[in-house]
């Protein structure tokens, strides 16, 4: 049996998975020490289960701390940056466009020394060695303790990015350094904004994963421990120590697999429904659809693959206007046990009329019993209209797909509908995120330019399958279980030759 | 007329729209121009009527791939060493510079170096629009000489090309841009204003920004773009911008071939068994086609942009379930022109189609 623990903002929640079910869970608020809630909220789920501790094969924590962090300027160190492009890229240093409150956590120790390769593998220049061992006994003395190395094309070649790491790391013994190769992804500048952030959460990634470590502990959970990650795949406690940028998002891409594995489907629109807004999305063989655009995060531009969702204004205290015409966008919030009718309060919301219209059953039903039919049924429509018209943005797929509903809202659903549009409410939705993080897998991936002549597309393709299926079996797949999930060939423009970028990523199974 | 910061992002957008397509993204370019302007540099842009016919112009740009400009990023210099390398067979210095290209991130590459080296910009280019190859510029099809072009690396590696040829011109350029890296910067149809005059087609750098601030101010205040689009391009030389399409993207069919993408996009109405659209590019939009009629057509501007937003999208970053608005543009009678058409219409891009403007 495998636990899953999503710890948000809000909540911490636990379930305990078996071979195909949940078999306990538990929401409890999150504490401030973050790790006294996981215990108590890990414990409870497996009494409800009646599961012992050897029972359990893993243990995956699913966590916001890093993106909070990082949006309200918490618990950042400072960095010491090295870019190895010169004489490439000094038109734009590092941290152009950053926040200034957010440059001001991290400082500002940067240096550009020469390095860095060409598309095709060529060396902009050879790495200067001299330079990078002056940046590391800078960063000593200004008492900089984590280090973000960034070199041109590193996603094609990590070898000066290596090299400089060893080199800061005699200098510094001791000094955390992360090399932007293992942030994948082509574009020097998100790239390299990516690796900073990480750096800038070293020392609050270690205290974490501590705690989480100190949580199984108490527990008396000797089991492996893995994070979940923004692409809904998982990695090893140690790796997030190292990469806890890579945690980001995983909140709502773990929501949405929860989602789809509870209903037991593969492709699915989703909808999760809380309080005052719907995110909707979409999910493509167990995986989320993925946004095409930079990310921002707490205003710096990175290159991190999120879900696409679609948030809108629509939700369990949504304010109802207009005898029914319309619904939200603005709501009663977290006030809605106060202030909506069916609780005795004085506003109409979309609660209520999911009450009215005897589809929904909380609060007091006779509360809402003066609305008048023709204000339940234009609400009703409005709400629907929302839905759809939003759902079929986000929705990229030919086909029809069933539409899956979560979150404490879903109740404005009426049943009649659902029927009819192939809407689906799974068991446990409430804790989806957690279960999200309990069903991830492990992946791998490669990226690279090859330069497609006569038929050797076949092979490069097939060696870049080999190294992703390698790289998911290193991060801890069962060999057997490892499959390609994405295969991505985009040709490079304006360029003679056919370079193409290439990347595919494997996926595989733990252990159970 | 200075060029200020806050016109860096509106030039962006608006040189996305002209590149139809293609051009590349002016997202680093933006950044380069904001950076020295922050610096305190100053970006004077001149009106090409009033230039001095004896004046020196040399344009300059960047060309390569799009995708490594975004890895390898330039040091800034490039393209002030090209300039100097034209000079230097001139024997004579620049008294302002001006885009070749005002589609994509070639609108931004003169603003920098006008702000590096102190001299003017021209509000004027040789394209009006992205064109995938070096000869392809109405300085060319109206008698200016390509060459000598000054092409230049990050890495300080100079080369000057002299030729009579301005196919060859392209031709040498390119390779040796593959042998730098992916990426060089060049300055090349060194003229006179008088020249200019004759040969540019103006005020296009007012135009690219004029374009990005009517698609942000849209959206702030809640009207349509594409109608205040429609209604703004004809007061200008760009005779008509008109919707031909609007639906989702259904398909993305890429291939490379000697260096450009090709490939089509169909676009489908938005309801059940919805007509549809078939847009057909090569780096750049060619030709849009509903079944057997032709939409529009090269030189012909078409754009494909975010329905929702109205931002311009770039072929690189075309996705299935897209939901977007097609958008042609007719180019200034200039473009249009027998020789022009030789150089840039529908036969210099195999399609055997003859070129009906836009109406």
């Amino acid at each position: 049996m495998k636990i899953g623990v999503d710890v948000g903002g809000t909540n911490t929640d636990a379930v305990v998975l078996g071979s195909d079910c949940v078999l306990g869970w538990k929401k409890t608020p999150t504490t401030p020490d973050v790790y006294s809630g996981i215990v108590t909220a890990i414990r409870a789920a497996k009494e409800i289960a009646g599961t012992t501790p050897d029972q359990i094969s893993c243990v995956m924590i699913g966590t916001t701390q890093f993106t909070n962090a990082v949006v309200e300027r918490r618990s950042l160190q400072p960095v010491g940056i090295v870019r190895l492009a010169l004489p490439a890229a000094s038109a734009i240093a590092p941290l152009t466009d950053w926040p200034p409150d957010l440059v001001k956590s991290i400082g500002i120790h940067v240096h550009q020394v020469r390095g860095g390769y060409e598309y095709d593998g060529r060396e902009v220049a050879p790495l200067d060695e001299t330079a990078v061992a002056e940046a590391a006994r800078s960063m000593k003395r200004a008492g900089v303790e984590s280090a973000a190395v960034t070199s041109v094309f590193a996603p094609i070649n990590g070898a000066m990015e290596n090299r400089a790491a060893e080199i800061i790391l005699n200098e510094c013994p001791g000094i955390a350094v992360s090399l932007s190769g293992e942030l994948g992804q082509f574009g020097l500048l998100p790239r390299e904004n990516s690796t900073i952030i990480n750096a800038s959460l070293v020392a609050l990634a270690r205290r974490v994963v501590e705690g989480f470590r100190r949580a199984l502990f108490e527990l008396g959970l000797d089991v492996p421990l893995y994070i979940s990650q923004n692409d809904g795949t998982l990695m090893q406690a140690g790796a997030a120590e190292r990469y806890p940028v890579l945690t980001f998002a995983s909140g709502p891409t773990n929501s949405m697999r929860g989602a789809v594995h509870l209903a037991r489907i593969d492709n699915a629109m989703v909808s999760d429904i809380g309080g005052t807004t719907t995110d909707i999305g979409m999910l493509r063989n167990g995986f989320p659809s993925q946004s095409t655009h930079f990310v921002d995060i707490g205003g710096v531009k990175t290159n991190f693959r999120m879900p696409a969702v679609l948030a809108v204004g629509l939700g369990g205290g949504s304010i109802v206007r207009d005898r029914g015409e319309r619904v939200g966008p603005d709501s009663v919030g977290f006030e809605l046990n106060r202030r909506a009718l069916c609780f005795g309060g004085d506003t109409l919301t979309a609660t209520d009329i999911a009450v009215a219209g005897g589809w929904a059953d909380v609060g007091d039903a006779n509360l809402v019993s003066h609305v008048s039919r023709s204000t339940i049924a234009s609400a009703r429509a409005s709400m629907r209209a929302i839905l759809d018209s939003n759902v079929d943005k986000m929705k990229t797929d030919p086909r029809d797909l069933p539409f899956i509903v979560v979150g404490g809202g879903s109740i404005l659903v009426d049943w009649e509908v659902r029927a009819m549009s192939g809407v689906v409410q799974p068991q446990y939705s409430s804790v989806a995120n957690a279960v999200g993080a309990a069903i991830a897998q492990v992946s791998g991936e490669c990226e690279r330019v090859i330069v497609l002549a006569g038929n050797n597309r076949e092979k490069a393709l097939d060696e870049a399958r080999d190294e992703a299926m390698r790289n998911a079996v290193e991060a801890g797949a069962v060999e057997d279980s490892v499959e390609i999930v994405d295969v991505e060939l985009v040709p490079i423009s304006y360029l003679p030759g056919n370079p193409t970028r290439l990347r595919v990523k494997a996926v595989g199974d733990l252990p159970i | 007329m200075d060029f200020h910061i806050e016109d860096v992002d509106d030039l962006c957008v608006g040189a996305s729209f002209l590149g139809a397509g293609g051009g590349g993204d002016p997202y680093i370019g933006g950044l380069m121009v904001k950076k020295v302007l922050k610096k305190g540099h100053r970006i004077e842009i001149v009106d090409p009527d009033t230039l001095d016919d004896g004046g020196l112009i040399i344009p300059t740009a960047m060309m390569g791939a799009p995708t490594v400009l975004l890895e390898k990023l330039p040091s800034g210099d490039e393209p002030i060493r090209a300039l100097r390398a034209v000079e230097a067979q001139l024997g004579r210095k620049a008294d302002a510079t001006m885009p070749t290209e005002v589609g994509g991130i070639n609108s931004t590459i003169p603003l920098y170096v006008g702000a590096r080296l102190g001299i003017p910009v021209i509000d004027a280019d040789g394209q009006g629009r992205a064109f995938p190859e070096l000869q392809m510029e109405t300085f060319a099809i109206n008698g200016v000489r390509g060459t000598p072009l000054g092409l230049s690396d990050e890495k300080g590696d100079v080369a000057t090309i002299l030729t009579e040829d301005n196919h060859r011109m392209e031709w040498l350029a390119r390779g040796l841009t593959i042998r730098m890296g992916g990426t060089a910067y060049f300055a090349n149809y060194p003229m006179t204003g008088k020249q200019v005059k004759s040969t540019a087609i103006k005020h296009t750098l007012t135009l690219a920004r004029r374009i990005g601030c009517i698609i942000r101010r849209s959206a702030q205040d809640k009207r349509n773009p594409f109608e205040e689009l429609e209604a703004f391009l004809p007061t200008t030389s760009y005779s008509v911008a008109r919707r031909i399409f609007e639906g989702k993207v259904v398909d993305v069919d890429r291939k490379t071939d000697r260096g450009f993408t090709l490939g089509e996009v169909v676009i489908r109405e938005d309801k059940k068994m919805g007509e549809k659209c078939c847009v057909i590019f090569q780096n750049e939009n060619l030709i849009a086609r509903h079944g057997e009629e032709t939409l529009a057509l090269v030189p012909d501007i078409i754009t494909i942009m975010d329905a929702e937003t109205a931002l311009p999208i770039t072929n690189e970053t075309l996705r299935y379930g897209q939901r977007v608005v097609v958008m042609a543009v007719g180019v200034p009678d200039i473009m249009r022109t027998e020789s022009a058409l030789l150089q840039f219409g529908p036969s210099a891009f195999g399609i055997e189609e003859q070129f009906s403007p836009l109406r």
